[in-house]
């Protein structure tokens, strides 16, 4: 089964038919299920879903922190679930990845200065001038004094200056590529915006592709130019991002962008908008995933896999019944 | 409003630190009525949750509360813990945040709700049992029966907030504080959750105060609304007048930095500058005057008081009110 969310003349990532299981006390996850997409150069493309819904195991199986069990992640044409050892390792200094937990994510005894530059040292930048100016560089470009910076530790710094930091360690190796993991769930409403108006600053400056995952359609709706949905391991639909939230396709794209809370008081929340919770991904329902929840279910749902196809231009929805 | 159920009058707590004092909440007033919801809204370490646990009494032991928490009559400070505990759980009930630390991890979810039940109304085993599968089912968790014999580490995020709540609404409370009760919580739940603390609260008239940070949550689900800023109430107005004319710098860079639905991908969003004061360095001026777009001189020099707009019921403390009133998004 070829499955082309979006048929792209070059993309620079193209994963294929991914599959990502793992076993838990003797019982097998399904995490990631035969998921398809591409991105393309220069491209924003968000990845929204509940938790546990498989979001974050495809951004590291990307990255071969996971391996999938089958199918292809193409970087730049490069098969990376075939690579391993150096060749991988070079590849990864063009992939790079920013996590949800910036103060966890930065080790506690080391200075703020080394921390950023040790993608320098792993890449065998060996001139520690060399090294100590493009950090001083990375740190300025995010906004911080290198001056002020370098020599402290990071509990010195609140959780926006840490993710700032982590953001500067992405990209001191000047990459292509890279992946946010939920980079703004942690932080607070006027933090959150400066750190999307900053991924938004440095995607410009260096010219860089992203995939944001994080589970908040608002946020993932300002700075992504496409977004997929997934749902206990697959992918539910796939499109612009405007298009996207005008018109969605498939019903848990609806349920979701329904259960935004909106900052008006006119806007009285309409009761009951969600069905239940997401069953696990040890025993996901037969045939359409979402069937459980879904207000539009009926027997052929439970008997067959929808597939992504195409429901409007660039608009891909894996659904027998959609919105549109 | 003339019949408060709660009034916090003059609240100020102070904690201790090796930096210096800190004071978490400064001077702050509330009422609220039978019934009512308030919501408080403010970004991490603004106090809202400090002054949560002052209304309960359930302050660390080293900080020190002055002003007068009056609950239903009677004021909190002069109960003692025998009263207290009997109050707190019975009449006056908290939700926190996350469930997973809330509830016991080595008892059952039945031993926990009949444990509540047993104790403050003075049920006996079957009818605290009967009662409890009664209340799991109206907080809408299926086959009840056999979740009393579950742990909570075998149920979902979603559903442990659900016992959470179940367990604060057992004695049925004249006042439910929930406290970030969908922070933890995927949007797809946090909007069941919401709808059914305001349908159980509807069917018991009961008051609640709706501690978070978002001002999305407490938009279409609150009667007042009072912002926090550095311990200090800011801003305090009838929810539809707040979002309608608000007059707070503060108020409206929150609501402005909140990414909006309708805007087009890669809009720059107007981020709040810099962040919130350190609460152990008092700022002599208003608070919020180093991020501020509005502040003159005066701002960074005097404090300004919570003071009243057209309408006695909107309180805001800015020398320099928003005229214009804001765009609401829609």
């Amino acid at each position: 089964m070829m499955l082309q969310a979006s048929p792209m003349a070059d993309p620079l990532l193209k994963v294929e038919n991914l599959v990502v299981e793992y076993i838990v006390s003797g019982k097998t996850v399904h995490a990631v299920s035969d998921v398809s997409l591409d991105i393309a150069r220069g491209e924003t493309l968000g990845l929204v879903g509940e938790s546990g819904c498989g979001k974050s195991t495809l951004g590291r199986a990307v990255l071969q922190l996971r391996r999938a069990q089958s199918g292809k992640v193409l970087f730049d044409g490069n098969d990376l679930t075939a690579m391993g050892g150096d060749p991988l390792r070079k590849m990864r200094q063009r992939v790079q990845l920013i996590f949800q937990d910036p103060i966890a994510s930065l080790n506690p005894r080391r200075r703020i200065g080394d921390i950023v530059a040790e993608p320098l040292v792993i890449a065998g930048i060996k001139d520690p001038e060399k090294r100590q100016k493009m950090v001083s560089d990375v740190l300025t470009a995010v906004g911080l004094d290198p001056a002020l910076v370098m020599g402290r530790l990071p509990h010195e710094f609140s959780g926006g200056q840490c993710q700032r930091i982590c953001i500067a360690r992405a990209l001191v190796l000047n990459p292509d590529f890279i992946i946010c993991d939920e980079p703004v769930s942690a932080l607070d409403v006027s933090i959150r915006a400066q750190i999307l108006n900053l991924l938004e600053e440095m995607k410009a400056r260096y010219g860089l592709t992203l995939l944001f995952i994080a589970h908040d359609l608002a946020v993932v709706k300002a700075v992504s130019d496409r977004v997929a949905v997934m749902y206990l391991g697959r992918l539910c639909e796939v499109a612009p991002s405007e298009q996207l939230f005008a018109r969605p396709a498939h019903p848990y794209t609806a349920l979701l962008i329904e259960a935004i809370p909106v900052p008006d008081p006119d806007m009285r929340p309409a009761e009951a908008v969600s069905v239940g919770e997401p069953p696990s991904p040890i025993a996901p329902p037969s045939g359409c995933r979402f069937r459980t929840r879904c207000p539009r279910a009926d027997a052929r749902c439970a008997a067959e896999v929808p597939e992504l196809r195409a429901v409007a231009p660039r608009q891909y929805a894996a659904c027998h019944h959609p919105l549109i | 409003m003339n019949k408060a159920l709660l009034s916090v009058e003059d609240v100020v707590v102070d904690l201790p630190t090796p930096r210096g004092n800190l004071r978490a909440v400064d001077r702050v007033n509330l009422a609220l009525g039978p019934g009512q919801t308030l919501g408080v809204v403010g970004e991490s370490g603004c106090g809202k949750t400090m002054l949560s646990r002052a209304i309960l009494q359930l302050l660390p032991k080293k900080a020190k509360l002055s002003g007068r928490v009056m609950f239903d009559g009677q004021d909190l400070a002069s109960l003692d813990p025998e009263a207290l505990r009997k109050l707190r759980g019975r009449s006056l009930a908290v939700v926190f945040q996350d469930p997973m630390t809330s509830l016991n991890p080595v008892l059952t979810i039945g031993t926990q709700l009949m444990e509540t039940l047993q104790e403050h109304l003075e049920l006996d085993v079957s009818a605290a049992r009967k009662r409890s599968v009664e209340l799991l089912a109206a907080v809408g968790i299926p086959a009840p029966e056999q979740r009393l014999m579950q742990y909570p580490h075998q149920l979902s995020g979603g559903m442990r907030q659900r016992v959470a709540i179940a367990i604060a609404l057992s004695c049925e409370p004249k006042l439910l504080i929930a406290d970030e009760p969908t922070t933890a919580l995927d949007v797809t739940i946090q909007a069941q959750i919401l709808d059914l603390l305001a349908r159980e609260q509807r069917r018991r008239h009961m008051a609640m105060i709706l501690i978070t940070h978002d001002l999305g949550v407490v938009a279409g689900r609150t009667d007042e609304v009072a912002v926090m800023y550095a311990g200090r109430v800011v801003e305090r107005a009838p929810t539809p007048a707040l979002f309608k004319k608000m007059r707070m710098p503060y108020t409206e860079a929150l609501l402005a930095a909140i990414p909006k639905l309708d805007a087009a991908p890669h809009t720059v969003l107007p981020a709040i500058s810099g962040r919130p004061p350190d609460p152990t360095r008092p700022i002599k001026g208003c608070s919020f005057s180093p991020r501020c777009r509005y502040a003159v001189a005066r701002c960074h020099g005097e404090k300004p008081e919570l003071t009243e707009a057209e309408t006695p019921a909107h309180q805001f403390a800015c020398f320099h009110p928003i005229e214009t009133p804001v765009a609401v998004p829609s």
